[in-house]
C-alpha cells in the first residue's frame, strides 16, 4: 500500500483520545520493529471504503463495518480477514430496558409503544436489538414505533452518548423502553444516570461479537503477520502496554473470529441497511 | 463467602451468595473480595436474587478480564459435575447462579509494582536514599504501579535534604503555630514620640522585606523536594506559613497608627537578592536559615528586649520563636549534610565568599535601619539616651557575629574559619 515496509492501519475518530491511543501503538510498534501509521476517518463508510479500494492495510472496524467490508470485498472478488480483536468485543449483548414501575412487563407488551434505541447506524443499541424484538414476534415501526438517538451517527454507536440519551428518555417518559450493550445498564446505573432498581431488564439478545482488526485483500502478508503476532503478544502485565490497553478498554487482544457477526448480519438483511453486495441501502 | 471441603477429582468452586445485592449496588466489592481468595484459574460460583445480576455479571466480568463459565444444570451450584452449555449464567426461580473464573487482570497490574518506604520514618528502610521520580506524590509507603509517570521533583536524594530529626520539627512547628489575630494585643494603647513610632516603622519595614525573602526561598524549593521526604516538605511548608504570619504581624505594627511605612534601600535588596538567586538548596538553606536567620534571632530578641510599645515587643517575641525553629531545622539539615560529607563544608565556604563577592560592589546594608535600631533603643532622642542606644546596637552586632561563630563551629568549621567566615556574613543581617 503507501508505503514500503509500513503496515498503514484506518480507524474512526469518534473520540479525541484515539490520536493518543494509535500514536501510543505506534511508537509501541516501532519500538518492536513494525512500521506502523495511521489513518482517521471520520465515519466507517469510508473506511470500509477505502479498505476495500486498497488504500489501507488494515481497519479498526466496528462488527457492521466488518458486515460491509466482508460484502463490498466479496462482491469485487477479494477477501477481508479479522486478525485480532479485543476481549472486551467477544460474547457481548444487548437488553431492552422498561420502567420498574411501568405498565410493560413482557416483550407482548410493547405492542403499540414507543422503543428507544440509540444511532440508526448502531448494531448493539439499534440494529441488534430490533432485529432481537422482531424474532419474539414484534416487527419494529409495525407493532412499536422506533425512537432513534442520532449522536454520531457515522460512527456506528461507538459514541455512548445514543445509548445514553435512550436510557434518559426511557426515565422521562418520552420512550416505554430503551435499547443498550449490558455493560452500558451496569455504566448507567454506576453513574446514576438510571437509579438503581429504577428499571427492569425485558428481554436480553444472544451473544454477539464487535469489533475486529479487518485486513484488506492486498495487505502485505508478513507485516500482516508481524502486526497480528505483536498485538496477540501484549501483555498487560507489562507496564508500557497497560496504558495503551486500559485507553483502548481491553485487557488481551484475542485471535479473530467472525463467528459472532449472524445476528447483526441478519439484522442488516432485515432492516435493509447494505443490498448483498454492501452497497448502501439505507443511508445511515 | 465460604470454601466447601474440596471432593472427588475437581475442587469444588468457591461460593458466595449475594441475596439481593446486585452490581448495580456496590455487589462488585463482594465478588472482587472473593475472586480474591482465589488463584487464577480457580472459579466462585455466584447466585444472588437480584434481577439484573446475571446481565450484569456477564459485562462485569468482560470488563475486569474474568470468564463467566458454562454452568451446571439450575440448582447444583455447588456441585462438582459441570453441566451443559449455553448459558453461562442460570436463572432458577428467583435466584440467578454463574460461574466465574478468575482472570489475571489485577494480578498483572501490580506485577512489578514497588513499595516506597515506610510511612513511619524510623522503620528501617523507611527513608530511601534515592527517591525514584516514578515514585510521584505517592505517600511514602505505597504500593505504586509500574508505568507510573515520572515526576520533576530534582530534590530527590536522602543526602540532599533529609535529617532524621525532621518529623521532630514538623511536630513542633505544627504544634506552634499561633493566631496573628488574637496572639498580640493589638487593643493596647501606643503612644510613642513621633521619631520613635518612625523609627519602629522602619525597623518593621526593614523586617517585612526579610521575612518576604525568607518565604521567597524555602518556597522556591519546596515543589522541588520529592514528597517521599514527606517531613521535610512538611516543615519547608509550615516554615513558609510562619514567614506569612510574620509578613502579617510586622505589617500591621507598621500601620498601627495610620502612618505610611518606611524605606527599602537598593542595598538592603541587593543582599536578599542574592539569597534568592542561591540555585542549591543545601546551600540556599545555609545562607538563610544558619548565617541569616540566625542573626535574626539576636535582632529579633534585641527588638522585644527594647521594644518602645507592647505591640512591637509581642511582634518580635512571636517572630523569635519561629525564627528559633528555623535555624535548629537549618543546622540540623546542613549537620547532616556536612556528617554524611565533610567535603561539603568547603561548599558552605564558598558560598559565603561568593555572596559576600557579589555584594562588594553594594552598600549591602539600609543605613536608615541600624539608624532606626539606635532611636528604637534609646526611646528618645536626649544625647544621654541615644548613646545608650548606640552602644546597645553596637553590642547587638557583635552578639550577632559571636551566633555566626558558633553555628559555623558546631558544623564542625575551626575558631578561625568560623571567625573569617562569620565576619564575611552580609551587613544586612539577613
Ligand atoms: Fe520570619
Ligand atoms: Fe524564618
Amino acid at each position: 500500500m503507501a508505503t514500503d515496509g509500513v503496515l498503514v492501519m484506518g480507524a474512526v475518530a469518534y473520540d479525541p483520545k484515539v490520536v493518543t491511543i494509535w500514536e501510543g501503538f505506534k511508537d509501541w510498534f516501532a519500538g518492536k520493529g513494525l512500521g506502523f501509521d495511521y489513518v482517521l476517518y471520520s465515519n466507517y463508510d469510508a473506511l470500509v471504503e477505502a479498505l476495500v479500494a486498497g488504500q489501507l492495510d488494515v481497519a479498526w472496524n466496528s462488527p457492521l463495518a466488518w458486515v460491509r467490508a466482508e460484502r463490498l470485498s466479496r462482491s469485487g472478488g477479494g477477501a477481508v480477514r479479522a486478525v485480532a480483536m479485543r476481549d472486551t468485543d467477544c460474547d457481548l449483548t444487548s437488553v431492552v430496558v422498561v420502567r420498574s414501575d411501568g405498565p410493560v412487563t413482557q416483550v407482548e407488551d410493547l405492542r403499540g409503544r414507543r422503543v428507544g434505541v440509540g444511532a440508526v447506524d448502531s448494531p448493539q443499541a439499534t440494529l441488534i436489538p430490533l432485529s432481537h424484538l422482531r424474532s419474539m414476534g414484534l416487527a419494529a415501526g409495525v407493532d412499536f414505533d422506533v425512537v432513534g438517538h442520532e449522536i454520531g451517527v457515522g460512527k456506528h454507536g461507538d459514541h455512548v452518548g445514543g445509548e445514553r440519551e435512550a436510557a434518559r428518555a426511557l426515565l422521562d417518559g418520552r420512550v416505554d423502553a430503551a435499547c443498550m450493550i449490558d455493560g452500558n445498564h451496569l455504566l448507567f446505573s454506576h453513574e446514576g444516570t438510571l437509579a438503581p432498581g429504577s428499571t427492569r431488564i425485558l428481554t436480553q439478545t444472544p451473544t454477539y461479537d464487535h469489533c475486529n482488526f479487518t485486513v484488506g485483500a492486498s495487505a502485505p502478508g508478513p507485516l500482516v503477520e508481524r502486526f497480528t503476532g505483536l498485538l496477540l503478544s501484549m501483555s498487560y502485565d507489562d507496564p508500557e502496554v497497560r496504558p495503551l490497553l486500559d485507553l483502548e478498554g481491553l485487557k488481551a487482544w484475542r485471535p479473530g473470529r467472525t463467528s459472532g457477526y449472524g445476528a447483526l448480519a441478519l439484522a442488516v438483511e432485515e432492516q435493509g441497511v447494505y443490498d448483498d453486495a454492501g452497497g448502501l441501502v439505507r443511508l445511515p | 463467602m465460604t470454601t466447601p471441603g474440596r471432593g472427588g477429582a475437581a475442587p469444588a468452586p468457591a461460593v458466595l451468595d449475594l441475596e439481593d445485592l446486585g452490581l448495580d449496588r456496590g455487589g462488585h466489592l463482594l465478588v472482587e473480595r472473593a475472586l480474591a481468595g482465589l488463584a487464577p484459574g480457580e472459579r466462585l460460583a455466584v447466585s444472588g436474587r437480584a434481577p439484573e445480576l446475571a446481565v450484569h455479571l456477564r459485562a462485569w466480568c468482560r470488563n475486569q478480564g474474568h470468564t463467566l463459565v458454562d454452568h451446571p444444570a439450575p440448582g447444583s451450584i455447588s456441585g462438582d459435575e459441570p453441566g451443559p452449555p449455553p448459558a453461562a449464567a442460570v436463572t432458577n426461580g428467583d435466584r440467578v447462579e454463574a460461574w466465574i473464573v478468575r482472570g489475571t487482570a489485577a494480578d498483572d497490574r501490580w506485577r512489578g509494582a514497588q513499595r516506597t518506604g515506610a510511612a513511619d520514618p524510623v522503620r528501617p528502610g523507611a527513608v530511601a536514599e534515592t527517591a525514584a521520580s516514578t515514585w510521584g506524590v505517592a505517600a511514602r509507603g505505597a504500593l505504586v504501579e509500574a508505568g507510573s509517570p515520572a515526576f520533576p521533583f530534582p530534590l530527590d536524594h536522602r543526602s540532599m535534604v533529609w535529617t532524621d530529626d525532621a518529623p521532630r520539627y514538623y511536630r513542633q512547628a505544627a504544634a506552634a503555630q499561633w493566631d496573628p489575630a488574637t496572639a498580640v494585643p493589638w487593643e493596647t494603647p501606643v503612644d510613642l514620640p513621633a521619631e520613635v513610632e518612625a523609627a519602629v516603622i522602619q525597623v518593621m519595614t526593614y523586617l517585612v522585606e526579610n521575612e518576604q525573602a525568607a518565604l521567597a526561598v524555602p518556597a522556591r524549593f519546596l515543589g522541588r523536594v520529592h514528597p517521599h521526604f514527606r517531613e521535610v516538605v512538611q516543615v519547608l511548608a509550615v516554615q513558609i506559613a510562619d514567614e506569612a504570619r510574620h509578613v502579617e504581624v510586622f505589617t500591621r505594627r507598621a500601620t498601627l497608627k495610620g502612618a505610611e511605612l518606611g524605606r527599602s534601600s537598593a542595598g538592603g535588596q541587593a543582599s536578599l537578592l542574592t539569597l534568592l538567586e542561591e540555585p542549591d538548596f543545601a546551600l540556599a538553606h545555609f545562607l538563610l536559615s544558619v548565617l541569616g536567620e540566625g542573626t535574626f534571632l539576636a535582632l529579633l530578641s534585641f527588638i522585644e528586649r527594647h521594644a518602645p510599645d507592647p505591640v512591637t515587643a509581642a511582634v518580635a517575641r512571636l517572630a523569635l520563636a519561629d525564627e528559633a525553629r528555623h535555624v535548629a531545622f537549618g543546622m540540623a539539615h546542613l549537620g547532616a549534610v556536612v556528617t554524611s560529607d565533610p567535603g561539603q563544608r568547603a561548599r558552605l565556604a564558598a558560598a559565603i565568599h561568593r555572596r559576600h563577592d557579589a555584594l562588594a560592589s553594594t552598600v549591602g546594608l539600609n543605613a536608615d535601619v541600624v539608624d532606626a535600631l539606635v532611636v528604637l533603643a534609646a526611646g528618645s532622642f536626649t544625647p544621654r539616651a541615644v548613646a545608650e542606644g548606640f552602644t546597645r546596637v553596637q553590642a547587638l552586632e557583635a552578639e550577632m557575629a559571636d551566633g555566626r561563630r558558633r553555628r559555623l563551629t558546631r558544623l564542625g568549621f575551626s575558631p578561625g574559619e568560623a571567625g573569617a567566615l562569620s565576619a564575611l556574613h552580609t551587613r544586612n543581617f539577613m
